[in-house]
Order: structure tokens, then sequence, then C-alpha cells
């Protein structure tokens, strides 16, 4: 109980004081992990609404696959990504070990799959809804597919915000391939690993409530905007 | 009206449909021409629905032919257009429903806002144009769909119950939508449950029954000399619970 | 309200989003391989700002286990590799991975145990009449077991104790697979004995029970030493930057600033480079 109460007093004074180290990992922690996101997103909504939409063989493994992957471990991916860009692996020569970029590929294959399975889920929803409609005024699937995804936007949000809840709060990828190293690859979630491993566990918890403050935040914002949003549109 | 050629008449040969191990459109024969009003009706699960979604082409027949004679090479879909019970609106304005689907018709900027005001001003939704679709009422909302329908100058209009969950003022609006846009020069083929719509908005009625087509004939003479047994109880406001059985006289409460 | 909140919302994204941040790495800095133990010293946080303050080269410490630092420079991953065993590191340069191994500091490990001390090595300065007494008493060890530079040397001193205990591991003797500080959380959660370095002893802020209970035997000596990876085998390393760095370790600059880093007022490091 100790620990929590010189938690938070720790975590407080670090905010107040807007600690220079504190205020560099945390733009580091929100750059890889929205840059990953945005990434991600690009990538995952059209993936997932092509999947929804298309009919193929093999198509319901893919579906499988896509939710399986929903599960990838990160210290796994993080693994997978190291030794691919290693100066021993096949993209060595690149020099991207240990930088912020490794960090941010790492969690892109993390979180594509997440965005993809959900935006699946979602547009298959619209497309029971629309086909019918959609069909007799002329638009197939694959005119179709960004007229739905624009359609299902206030709940394709809350599926980017899940790969952003993922990104940012996962230790496993971003230390293999960052290195954790001071003022380049330090974020908020290997801080915090960091800080445990030298018995520092207050400051460790402290800068776990900020880590939760911070998300609860970027939630929060994406909350209110889409809130309005709906509003003005339905 | 479009200066294209009529794609009518539209001639539905021994057209079948089987879904789940069921035939449940049997041997269809039937041919429109031009000019009429026509309206289907028959019990729930005659299979009137599913007759309007083989016609316009959103699904396919499982036997026989479903042609549009007067299309030549060209796609029929391109001069029909279909509105269904339950409207289905995008998220965005009533004007930027419309004009989606002239866009998707490739109809120039200058040209989608001519019509997309037209429209929407004949249907009586002039001062709604910058809603937001979804906050519209029910009944609203099938008259912007009708709207966006007749946008399209279609040559047939397929009407699927479009009034079956609105109010009377609300049916009321949609059927005088319905014979302006005939007045236009536009084949309606509607199906309904109400009896009463048949006799206001057809010049035509047919009766389906369990996927058959059972009678077709001129509105007055359908109300009041239908030929077939079935249509004849149908009319009297009797519940088709039952059916003929082989010797077309006994009735027997269905087995499948 | 909800304006407040927006409007602080694009306030702080501003501060944090704006950010400079180096997505790829730019020139004029190397990196070293190094150990978990070392960086939680503290020594690297205190001596490479006075580094970079010379020579204008800054340097990124990457820190794991003393196996994976070595393999780190071995792939070429690394420009310099600073770890603390000194057979590992001789094999390193034998295989031609390394350029030459130089001797940088010293300091030693001790044992640490719960105050109340159910082994009964308290006081002793032979490590293996200690580890003899640990095994005997089937007390509770927890052990790096991450083939790092400190469960190296753990390994040795139990082979010249004469105990097996490759057969006992997830009894008494608890291998937790991680660095120096998560062995030594989870030995102060079990109450348990553990092997630890000095420095990383002297800045953890976990003791909770634990105490160190064996000290000064000559065999729990800690030597560092400091190797340029092989610009042959890996033509892109940094070999210019990267023997400034070894040639400012092992010179008086660089080993005052060593001999001069303290944890708690008591001297971390003992420079010995010749």
């Amino acid at each position: 109980m100790d620990d929590f109460s010189t938690a938070i007093s720790a975590a407080i004074s670090m905010v107040i004081q807007l600690d220079p180290d504190l205020t560099e990992i945390v733009g580091l922690s929100l750059q890889v992990s929205m840059g990953a996101v945005l990434i991600a997103a690009i990538i995952g909504l059209p993936l997932g609404a092509a999947v929804a939409l298309f009919r193929f063989p093999g198509r319901g493994g893919i579906i499988v696959l896509l939710n399986a992957l929903m599960g990838l471990p990160p210290v796994v991916v993080g693994l997978i990504v190291y030794l691919l860009i290693s100066r021993a692996g096949p993209f060595g020569v690149f020099g991207l070990l240990f930088t912020p970029a490794a960090m941010i590929t790492a969690q892109v294959i993390l979180v594509t799959p997440i965005i993809a399975a959900l935006a699946r889920q979602v547009i298959e929803g619209l497309w029971l809804e629309y086909e019918d409609q959609l069909r007799s005024l002329g638009a197939g699937p694959m005119t179709a597919l960004p007229t739905l995804l624009w359609d299902g936007r206030f709940a394709l949000i809350t599926t980017v915000l899940a790969g952003f809840g993922r990104a940012s709060a996962e230790v496993g990828a971003v230390m293999i391939v960052g290195g954790n190293i001071d003022h380049v690859t330090r974020v908020m979630t290997t801080a915090i690993a960091l800080e445990v491993s030298k018995g520092d566990l207050s400051l460790a918890l402290g800068l776990g409530l900020i880590l939760l403050t911070l998300s609860t935040a970027v939630n929060g914002a994406v909350f209110l905007i889409k809130d309005m949003a709906e509003k003005r549109h339905a | 009206m479009n200066a294209a050629p009529s794609i009518l008449p539209l001639k539905l040969e021994e057209v079948s449909f089987e879904a789940g191990g069921k035939r449940l459109i049997k041997d269809m024969n039937c041919t429109f021409e031009g000019g009429s009003r026509t309206v289907i009706v028959g019990p729930n699960g005659a299979g009137k629905s599913l007759f309007l979604r083989l016609c316009h082409g959103l699904l396919a027949p499982t036997a026989g032919n479903v042609r549009w004679q007067g299309a030549g090479g060209g796609d029929p879909r391109l001069h029909q257009a279909m509105v269904f019970q339950r409207p289905v609106m995008l998220r965005r304005s009533v004007a930027a429903n419309v004009d989606y689907a002239l866009k998707l018709r490739n109809i120039p900027k200058a040209e989608r806002v001519r019509l997309t005001d037209d429209s929407l001003s004949r249907a009586g939704l002039g001062r709604l144009r910058n809603h937001p679709a979804r906050v519209l009422s029910f009944g609203e909302q099938q008259k912007l769909a009708l709207a966006r329908a007749w946008a399209l100058r279609p040559q047939v209009l397929f009407l699927d119950e479009p009034t079956a969950s609105l109010d009377p003022a609300a049916t009321h609006s949609v059927e005088e939508i319905i014979l302006a846009i005939h007045e236009q020069g536009t084949r309606i083929i509607m199906t309904t449950h109400d009896l009463g719509q048949a006799k206001r908005i057809a010049d035509e009625v047919l009766f389906l029954h369990r996927g058959r087509l059972l009678e077709r004939a001129p509105v007055d003479k359908f109300f009041t000399e239908p030929e077939n047994d079935l249509a004849q109880a149908f009319v009297r406001g009797e519940l088709l619970w039952w059916r003929l059985g082989k010797d077309n006289v006994t009735p027997q409460i269905p087995t499948e | 309200m909800i304006r407040t909140f927006l409007t602080a919302t694009i306030w702080a994204s501003a501060v944090f989003l704006g950010q400079p941040v180096e997505v790829f790495a730019d020139d004029k800095f190397i990196t070293v391989a190094s150990t978990t133990s070392t960086r939680n010293s503290g020594l690297y946080d205190d001596i490479l700002p006075k580094f970079t303050k010379d020579t204008g080269v800054s340097v990124r410490v990457v820190a794991v286990g003393t196996g994976q630092a070595i393999r780190t420079a071995k792939n070429g991953d690394a420009d310099v590799l600073f770890v603390h065993h000194k057979k590992s590191e001789e094999k390193f340069v034998a295989d031609g991975f390394g350029v030459k191994r130089l001797d940088v500091m010293y300091n030693d490990f001790v044992i640490v145990g719960p105050k109340n001390d159910p082994a009964g090595i308290k006081g002793l300065k032979n490590a293996g009449q200690a580890l003899t007494k640990i095994s005997t008493a089937s007390a509770i060890f927890a052990s790096r077991g991450d083939d790092s530079g400190t469960h190296k040397k753990e390994l040795g001193l139990w082979q010249s104790a004469g105990v097996d205990v490759s057969n006992t591991s997830g009894g008494w003797y608890r291998e937790t697979g991680s660095g120096m500080g998560a062995t030594l959380n989870t030995a102060s959660a079990m109450s348990g004995y553990a092997v630890t370095d000095r420095a990383t002893w002297l800045n953890f802020k976990n003791k909770g029970e634990l105490t160190i209970l064996a000290e000064g035997d000559p065999m729990l000596f800690n030597q560092y030493g400091i190797i340029l990876v092989n610009p042959i085998k890996h033509p892109h390393v940094k070999a210019k930057l990267g023997q400034t760095f070894i040639d400012w370790i092992v010179s008086i600059k660089g080993q005052s600033a060593i001999g001069a880093y303290r944890i708690k007022g008591l001297q971390a490091f003992f420079p010995n480079a010749k």
C-alpha cells in the first residue's frame, strides 16, 4: 500500500514539473504508437473490408487467421522483426535495429490484424444491411468498399482505438527491436520495465499510472469527437 | 424521359427459384409490357419479394430465364430502380444520398445538382436537403428513397411493400409520389399487403400463392370476378392457411 | 468544459507529438552492447555524458544479458562490446569477432540473503563454503539462469564448491531467466539467497529483508573488459568512433571518471586498465 501512495506522489510531481525525461519518453511513446496505428489502419481497414465483401476460395481460413493473429504475442513479433533487421539478417543493411522505425514496424505488424479482423466484422454487418439497396443502385462490392468504410466510421473508430490500446500497452516488441536506449528508444512501457528491474517499484508504478492516464485521455478525446460528430450525422 | 430505347418488355420463362432445398418460386411464366402500374398481391410467404428480386436481378433464378427484351447489349439495371420495405440510407445528408446514386451512374456534377433538387422538391423534401438522412422519420426516409430512385429516371421502378410500416398520412404521400412517377413515364411493378392500396394504385393485379402465379387480371376484374378459387378466397379476406389438394377442389392442411 | 478539455488535448498533442525524434539513426554515435547490471548500477548515466562532452560522440547503450550482448556484437548490431566475462570475451576475439580485449575496471560479487539467514552463511569469506551451506540447508536460491556474466560466474562458484545444481532447478534452486534486478526482486519476495554484483545491489531499491551476508572471496572478483567489434567481419561498424570510446575509457580521463562514480557514497567500480 505504501508503494501505491509513493507511486501516486511520484507520478504527480513528475507531471507537474513536466520532468524533461518524462516528456521525452511520453512524446516518443505517442509518436511510435500513433504512427504505427495510422499505418496499420491504412492497411487494415481496407483489408478487413475486402475480406468482408468479397467471396474467394479460402475466405473462411483467412477470417480465422486474422482473428487468431489478434493474439500475436508482442515478444514473438519483436523477435521475428529483430531477426529480420539485425545486421546478421536479410534486411540488416538498412541499419534499422535499435531505432524508432523498427519499433513502429513491429507495432504495425501487431496492430494490423486487430484492425483488419474487427473491421471485417463491422463491414460484414453493414453489408448485410446495405447490400440489396447498393446493388440495386449499381454498386457492387468493389464500389461499395469505400462507401461502407465511410458509413461505418464510428464503429471503425473504436476498432482503431483497440489497435492503439494494444500498441501503447505492449513492451515485448519495442524492447527487443528498440533496445530501450536512453533518449533514443525508451518509451513508457520499457521505462517501466527498467525501473522494475532496478527495484524502484514505486517509480515504475507511478509511470504506469501516467501511462494509464495518457491512454484514458486519448480515448476520452476520441470519444468526445465521435460523440459530437454522431450527434450531427446520426 | 430517357432518350434510351425501352428495356421492356420483361419476360420470365419457366423461372424457378430454390433455396434450402425448397422451391420457392415455381415455373413462373410472365411478360411485362410498358405503360401500366402492376401490383402483385398474395399472402405472406407467397414469394412476392423473391419475385421482385428475380425481376430486378438481385437474385438469379435456379431454372429458367429472366430477359429484358428491349435491352439489346446494354445493362438493363441502369434503367431500373428499386425501393425496399425498409429504406436504406447512408450516413450522410438527404441531398448527398440522392447525389450518391447519381454519381454511381457517372452523371456530371451540374446535372446531379439539378436532378437532386428536382426530385427532392417533387417529393416534398426540399427543406430537409441538408439534414442527416438518418434523423428523418420513417415516412420521410421512404419518400427520400423514392426521390433517390426517381432522380435516376428509371424506366421500371420496383417497390417491395413500400408502405407496410407507414402510417396512413405517410402512406398517402408515398402513393401520390408513386403515381406522379408513373405519370412521368416509369413502369411501376409493386407488391403490397394492403388490398385497398392495390385498388388505389393498380391498373393490373397479379396474384401469387406458394410461389406460383395463379391469376393476372385488370384491377377491376380481379376484385369483382376473380377466376381462381384461391384468389376469390383471398379477395374475400380469408386467411389461406389451407391448400387445394391434387384434385384442385378439396382443401387440405399443407404438409410442406 | 468539453471545449477546455479539447483545447488541452490539442496543446498536449503539440507538446508531445512535436518532440523531435530521429526515426532513423543519425551519424555521430556508437552502439555499445553491454549488460543490465552495468546499466542498472548507474555508471553509464554518470560517465557517458563526460565522454560525449569531450569528444562530441554520443553513446547508445543496449543493455541485455552478457550472452545476448555477445551475440549482438557477433551479429554486428553493436560497435563495441563491454561485458564482464573474460573467458567469453577472449573467445570472442579468438573467433575473429573482436579486435582486441582490454581490461577496464573491476568490482566484486556478493552473496545476499534474508536477514534471518536460515543457511547460516553470515560473515563467511569463502563463497564455496557459503554455497555448500545453502545447498545443504536447501535454502531458496534465486539464480539468473540467463546465460549472463553473473550467471556464468554463479555456475562457476557452484562447480568449484562441488554442488551440482543442474538437477535441482525448481526445488530450492530457482532459475528466473531474467536480469539482475528481476532476480533480486524474486529473491526479495521469496526471502531467498542470490549472487549479485555489488554495484547493482547498492543501487537496488527493493531490498526488503535482504542484506549482504558473504563477501570478500577472491573468486567473487568481477573483471570488466572492452572490445572493438571487428570491422573486417562487419564493414559497417563504426570502427573509428568505437576506438575513440575505447581510447577514452582506458585513458586517465575515463579511468578517473569510473573511479569517481559513487553509489550511496561508496565507490562502485575500480579502474584497472593497463
